[in-house]
């Protein structure tokens, strides 16, 4: 039997709701383990590629240093990566950040805002936690990406479709009702 | 609230009619009166003219000259376009920021000199160039900006500014300029000498009709670069109905590197008000406006004075020469710093009063114009050719130029030539032959009609300029073999980004994506799918706007993509990591770094 072609995930500056989607193909999902074996994703835990992927799925911007290094690996481990959702696209709302400088946003959330408490006037900086990007980038603007899949999230018969698709190397199809925002 | 300033807005409104359609006048009387508009003088028009506050603010926000915040008394305005900063305008600009002592959109810390940049003021033949308030002064040197500033801060004003006179007009004590006319060429038709209302005694004895079907059979086409049959023009106003007709002269010249209405202004200004008179007179209008561009200013005395003399000589005003019930005036709107009010629709609505947002059409202006009426909108040279073609006859005209374009051409020619001026040749000359008379050697470009036209190279410095073959408004800027065209092409697009009026997205927009896909090139980080993107973007933009601006400004990436595409390849190179090359993560995460106090682990330096 021919090795199933492996498809690796990531939330990088994003909310889940990406994934979440993914998996509301609901009982379709057993046909796509049929179809691909998952590699690098929270889907299954696995924290590092195991090999070469056909397609990379990435859900979320690039909003601190972490998210690069993750969406660099990817570009390197996988044929196809495909950027799901308008985070990945465009930033969308982590990118509201992106006209407001970085401290000023450090000291709304941790110092000045309405809701913050804080007596010892600290700004979290341990050593682990991956320093912010001056603004959040769309993942295009940090690594050629091949695919977008918008919205927000992207349907899950979006998101279905356009593996199959690739999978099968047939013809995407996808109706108007399916990629109507509004 | 200051009663002294509600005294002052109230008469300045007063003067203006009251009338919101005289915007314009009035917010540029009361900067130059208060040296900005401020929020509180905006409630005032508003109160006075009885229209919105957001009616106010839109056309202060919209025009460079304008501005809510206060300015300097002395505003310097410093000239950056492409062929001044050829001149050396980078270096007189660190002249000017070390002498006041302050940046580019700064104002003293005395409240006293503002300085700032502005895009091409009709100069380019003497540059680099700068406007003192009203005031031009050319030929800059770091040494000038020196004697310059000294002097201004003596008196704090500019037009007790001691320079040498310019030629012709300039040295007139109403004009009182150093602008020297630079006319190199006079042809037959615009610099030939003229006799005020030979043309116009013409007109006068033959029908309205009749005087349209003249300028038809002269074959007589707009002069500033879109080439629209000039009588066609006037007989679709004719005929528009409508009780009142206008004609408006677009004094607008803003095209960068475009300065022969400059000239036509200064030395020909009575033939340009006869031709106004005789199109009044052809379409039925009793009511002329010129628009004269702010970078003019300083010619607007000598223009109310050849109105004048115009009236006494009954050559203006009731019965015109006799001519029962054909009364027809003139009057001067002034501009107030935006290159889109150029555009015919945009020139009316700033007339009007309001924001130079172009207008849908149709309805065209011949139909539904300047307030709604029937208007037809004609270039400054296009009504000298009028006046001329009235006293010679069609027949004259036709008999020099191409055959598709009859009469002369003038053209403004800038850049690395020995002999920068206005020349007046006949349509049809070669591009070779014009850079042999102007002395360009060893061209490797040339511009032509302004960066709305296109930039060609050697390939086609056997085409004619006429309206089939290279058409232009009369900008030509020559480009020596050591400029980078694919550079020029991004500053002319900063132009374009920085003129855009905002309204569609394309123009908006697109603009600023060629621009950073050109900056991207220029880095060295191109790739050779950039290309394609340019191209693809450029032409969207032109297909998608709304107006001359959108569907033109891709033009200089557009043209030097397909006249030096060599150029461009030979800097774009294929990347094969899948990283994107502009992606910096040092600059990305410097601000991190400086206020965590660490640098990247995940990114070592």
């Amino acid at each position: 039997m021919m090795t199933k072609p492996k498809v690796a995930t990531a939330s990088l500056a994003g909310c889940f709701g990406c994934h979440m989607s993914l998996l509301d193909i609901d009982e379709r999902i057993l046909k796509l383990i049929e179809l691909v074996d998952f590699d690098k994703s929270p889907i299954d835990d696995i924290k590092e590629f195991t090999g070469r992927c056909a397609i990379g799925l990435i859900e979320g911007g690039c909003a601190n240093e972490d998210n690069v290094h993750v969406l660099q690996e990817f570009r390197k481990h996988c044929d196809i990566l495909i950027a799901v959702g308008d985070c990945a696209i465009m930033g969308d709302i982590p990118a509201m950040r992106n006209n407001i400088p970085l401290k000023e946003c450090l000291e709304e959330a941790y110092l000045n805002g309405p809701t913050v408490y804080n007596p010892e006037k600290i700004i979290p900086n341990d050593k682990e936690l991956p320093l912010c990007l001056n603004r959040v980038y769309p993942c295009h603007e940090v690594v050629k990406i091949d695919y977008s899949l918008p919205g927000c999230p992207p349907n899950a018969d979006i998101i279905w479709q356009a593996l199959v698709a690739l999978l099968t190397g047939k013809p995407l199809e996808l109706p108007y009702e399916l990629i109507k925002y509004d | 609230m200051d009663e002294n300033l509600q005294a002052e807005v109230k008469q300045i409104c007063q003067v203006c009619g009251n009338d919101r359609t005289k915007m314009m006048d009035i917010v540029r009387a009361v900067q130059e009166k208060f040296g900005q508009v401020s929020s509180e003088t905006m409630n005032l028009i508003a109160k006075f003219v009885n229209c919105h506050r957001v009616e106010v603010e839109s056309v202060v926000s919209f025009y460079a000259f304008l501005s809510k915040k206060p300015k300097g008394k002395v505003v310097i305005r410093l000239c950056n376009d492409v062929v001044d900063k050829m001149a050396g305008a980078d270096v007189v600009a660190d002249a000017f920021k070390k002498e006041l002592g302050i940046d580019f959109g700064q104002t003293t810390a005395d409240g006293k000199i503002t300085l700032e940049y502005t895009p091409c003021i009709g100069m380019c033949d003497q540059a680099p160039a700068a406007i003192i308030n009203d005031e031009v002064i050319t030929y800059l040197s770091t040494d000038k900006v020196k004697e310059i500033v000294a002097d201004i801060k003596k008196h704090y004003d500019p037009s007790k500014l001691k320079h040498r006179l310019g030629d012709g007009n300039n040295a007139n004590e109403i004009v009182h300029s150093c602008v020297h006319n630079g006319i190199r060429k006079k042809g037959t038709v615009i610099f030939a000498d003229y006799k005020s209302k030979s043309g116009l005694k013409n007109a006068l004895a033959v029908s309205p009709v009749e005087v349209i079907n003249i300028v038809k059979s002269a074959r007589l086409r707009g002069r500033g670069g879109a080439g629209f049959p000039t009588g066609m023009k006037w007989q679709f106003t004719r005929a528009a109905a409508g009780e009142k007709k206008f004609i408006l002269c677009n004094g607008d010249e803003g095209e960068p590197g475009t300065f022969k209405d400059r000239v036509i202004l200064t030395e020909r200004a009575d033939m340009l008000f006869e031709g106004m008179t005789i199109g009044g007179y052809a379409i039925g209008a009793e009511a002329g406006i010129l628009y004269l561009r702010a970078e003019y200013a300083y010619l607007r005395k000598l223009l109310e004075k050849v109105l004048k003399d115009r009236r006494d000589k009954n050559l203006l005003g009731k019965n015109i020469l006799g001519k029962k019930d054909f009364n027809f005036d003139i009057i001067i709107q002034m501009g107030a710093g935006a290159y889109i009010c150029g555009e015919e629709t945009a020139l009316i609505s700033s007339c009007e009063g309001l924001r130079g947002d172009p207008k849908n059409r149709p309805p065209f202006p011949a139909q539904k114009g300047y307030l709604g009426n029937p208007t037809a909108v004609n270039n400054v040279e296009t009504l000298c050719c009028v006046t001329r073609i009235l006293e010679m006859g069609a027949g004259w005209f036709v008999e020099s130029g191409s055959k598709g374009s009859p009469g002369t051409k003038l053209l403004s020619i800038s850049g690395d030539c020995k002999l920068p001026g206005v020349y007046e040749f006949p349509f049809g000359i070669k591009v070779r032959d014009m850079l042999k008379e102007v002395g360009a050697e060893d061209t490797q470009a040339v511009l032509i009609g302004g960066p709305s036209g296109q930039i060609i190279g050697q390939n086609d410095f056997n085409r004619t300029i006429c309206y089939d073959d290279l058409a232009t408004g009369g900008a030509i800027v020559v480009f020596g073999q050591e400029r980078n065209v694919i550079k020029i092409a991004a500053e002319y697009m900063e132009f374009f980004i920085e003129e855009s009026c905002g309204y569609c997205t394309p123009c908006r927009v697109g603009n600023v994506l060629l621009k950073k896909y050109l900056d991207k090139i220029i880095a060295g980080k191109g790739e050779p799918e950039d290309l394609d993107i340019l191209k693809q973007l450029g032409e969207s933009i032109k297909t998608t706007s709304r107006c001359g601006m959108g569907q033109t400004s891709p033009n200089p990436v557009l043209t030097t993509l397909k006249n030096f595409r060599k150029n461009y390849e030979s800097i774009v190179k294929k990347t094969t990591n899948g990283m994107q090359p502009t992606f910096d993560i040092r600059k990305a995460l410097a601000d991190a770094e400086s206020i965590a106090k660490r640098q990247s682990v995940i990114f070592i330096k």
